[in-house]
């Protein structure tokens, strides 16, 4: 039970801002119209929501948790920014 | 790091579970509720006739277009329902008005109009209260729930990824073992509707995923509710209906139109019958079936209103994207639903309620167990949610038989008589949590469970008495809604009686043995 808030925190509001950047980055790589991109991202963002909270309670610290979401989030934060993409 | 991962996960599971857990009590039980809305419309509206038991489309569709004809002639649109499908039991003709749309339900045969009902917010109200949270502004209301809706998501995924025994759970139930039957309990529960939260979860931050998740949208349509807009008319292929021409002209004879519909779906399958630009010369009637499916956009036939001729049978958009979201949306709302599938859903969303209920119970029974072990005094907290559970779990059922009675007790003619109604359930609730408040735990369960047994086990009498429908005659009306909505209470009324004799008897042990 260490670390709980610092946990909570990372999953509630990285977790969140992952839950947007991830599905919008990974549709960069489908050839799909502008509906569908958005439909499918729409339709993965909670489950990737979900999958970053539990993911935080998982590592096996708090700065891990942190470390591991901004492995995969700031690369797909870098990409959208480069593509104009920025929300 | 396993053993880390199931430690943290069920210290968050309690807490927050403690947190929302009152909230999520009321989302699903008011959302239950909404899988007999026109059931409960039909009990709040006892001045509506009974349903017609057959209906010719052809002539009810005629009915309503000589109201409309002669009393909204220039309106934009006319929507008609034809009658005999559940959720529109009545003939209704609706029309834009000053940015909503005002309805009038009308005699199948004559196109008179019906009495007109008491005000009331009906079944749709209580049902819109499981995502709208009444008084709240709106958008307050749905962060709220989106918020109660993950946490529920996550606790499924990490009680299903974390759980050392998950399906041998599933057999398991200890009774009368104190803590761990409630733990026995909300096991079972939450093991057997595991699909159907996966489902419900899932498809009800759907819903709201264009304003829960804004930036997935604004990358790609711009910001603000202009870019969600876009992305939405887009998403689902909607088209903006022509301007009218400007030169007048009569409408073609529906009978033929309806024919070729229901020669196209089958007879009685017509549900909607939509007339753009009405007495114009680019009239277009749009004829749609019943839902007998989870997927919400059907195929429309699209006639010429002037000549009557058929222009276009519209196949719906099957876009992979808007399937996969129409299916979950679909699924959620079940309005495809027959009786028996009804009631399967229905039944699954108490199950869903009493999983939420006895993980309340169980967080104070818990701690309740350990202060006996260690002799120790229960602290403020402990005292609190006890009181609070007891007002949530018995207390909301009180309130939303509160929610009847104010329907056929307050004034016919009192001023925002449907507000007043919704007031009276959460009038009655406060109530339920001062009574919590003042009375010991025990005591009070079996208080509110014997209260919650009256205020829904008499509601065939109320409904006898008030308006003269009582069970007897609906059966032998075949007003199938109306005796249903009565049964169903005195059955439920029934399960609270028992429940509270129950533990009746159980507090009166404990006294004695004290």
């Amino acid at each position: 039970m260490n670390q709980i808030p610092a946990r909570a925190l990372a999953g509630v509001a990285g977790g969140y801002v992952l839950a947007q950047w991830l599905p919008l980055a990974l549709m960069e790589a489908l050839p799909l119209d502008r509906v569908d991109t958005v439909a499918l991202a729409l339709l993965m963002s909670f489950a990737v929501y979900v999958a970053a909270i539990l993911w935080c309670f998982a590592a096996r610290s708090a700065w891990r948790a942190c470390a591991g979401l901004a492995l995969v989030g700031l690369p797909c934060g870098a990409l959208l920014l480069a593509l104009g993409r920025w929300p | 790091m396993t053993g880390g991962f199931r430690q943290s996960t069920s210290w968050v599971h309690t807490w927050v579970g403690l947190l929302l857990g009152s909230l999520l009590y009321f989302i699903f039980l008011t959302g239950t509720a909404g899988y007999f809305d026109s059931e409960i419309d039909r009990w709040m509206r006892p001045e509506l006739p009974p349903p017609p038991a057959t209906v010719d489309s052809a002539r009810a569709a005629d009915a309503a277009l000589r109201y409309l004809n002669a009393h909204e002639a220039g309106a934009e649109r006319w929507t008609i329902q034809l009658p005999g499908h559940r959720d529109t039991p009545h003939l209704v003709a609706s029309w834009p008005h000053d940015g909503h749309m005002e309805e009038q339900a009308l005699d199948a045969d004559s196109g008179e109009p019906l009495a007109t009902p008491r005000e009331t917010g009906g079944g749709q109200l209580l049902y819109r209260m499981h995502w709208r949270l009444h008084y709240l502004p709106a958008g307050a209301a749905l962060w709220l729930v989106g918020a109660a809706t993950v946490f529920l998501l996550v606790s499924l995924v990490s009680g299903v990824v974390a759980h050392k025994r998950f399906f041998s759970d599933f057999f398991t139930f200890r009774a009368g073992k104190g803590q761990r039957s409630w733990l026995d309990a909300h096991n079972v529960l939450g093991v057997m509707t595991l699909p159907f939260q996966f489902m419900i979860t899932y498809s009800g931050l759907i819903f709201f995923a264009v304003t829960l998740m804004p930036w997935v949208v604004s990358a790609h349509y711009g910001a603000g509710p202009a870019g969600q807009g876009q992305f939405l008319a887009e998403f689902s292929a909607w088209q903006a209906p022509a301007a009218p021409s400007g030169t007048p002209a009569p409408l073609a004879p529906v009978a033929p139109m309806l024919a070729q519909a229901e020669q196209r779906w089958g007879r009685g399958s017509v549900q909607v019958v939509e007339v753009l630009n009405p007495g114009d010369a680019s009239a277009r009637v749009q004829i749609a079936p019943v839902l007998t499916g989870p997927l919400r956009n059907v195929e429309v036939m699209v006639f010429d209103g002037a000549s009557g001729a058929l222009l276009e049978t519209r196949a719906p958009s099957r876009r992979g994207t808007l399937t996969v979201a129409e299916g979950m949306l679909g699924l959620h709302e079940g309005l495809f639903a027959g009786p028996v599938l009804r009631w399967l859903y229905a039944l699954s969303g108490l199950l869903g309620t009493a999983m939420v209920a006895t993980g309340l119970v169980l967080w104070t029974v818990k701690r309740r167990q350990k202060l006996e072990r260690d002799q120790g005094r229960p602290h403020r907290g402990l005292r609190l949610v006890e009181r609070l559970n007891v007002a949530t779990v018995f207390g909301l059922p009180v309130a939303i038989g509160a929610y009847f009675w104010a329907n056929r007790l307050l004034p016919i003619d009192l001023a925002d008589r449907a507000g007043w109604e919704a007031h009276a359930l959460f009038i009655a609730w406060g109530a339920t949590l001062l009574h919590a408040c003042l009375r010991p735990p025990p005591r009070a369960w079996v208080e509110q469970g014997a209260l919650a047994a009256g205020a829904l086990g008499l509601l065939p009498v109320l409904n006898a008495l008030t308006d003269g429908q009582h069970l007897g005659a609906s059966w032998a009306g075949g007003d199938w809604a109306m005796a249903g909505f009565d049964l169903t209470a005195l059955a439920l009324g029934s399960a609270f009686a028992w429940i509270a004799w129950r533990l009746h008897r159980r507090a009166r042990r404990t006294e004695a043995g004290a």
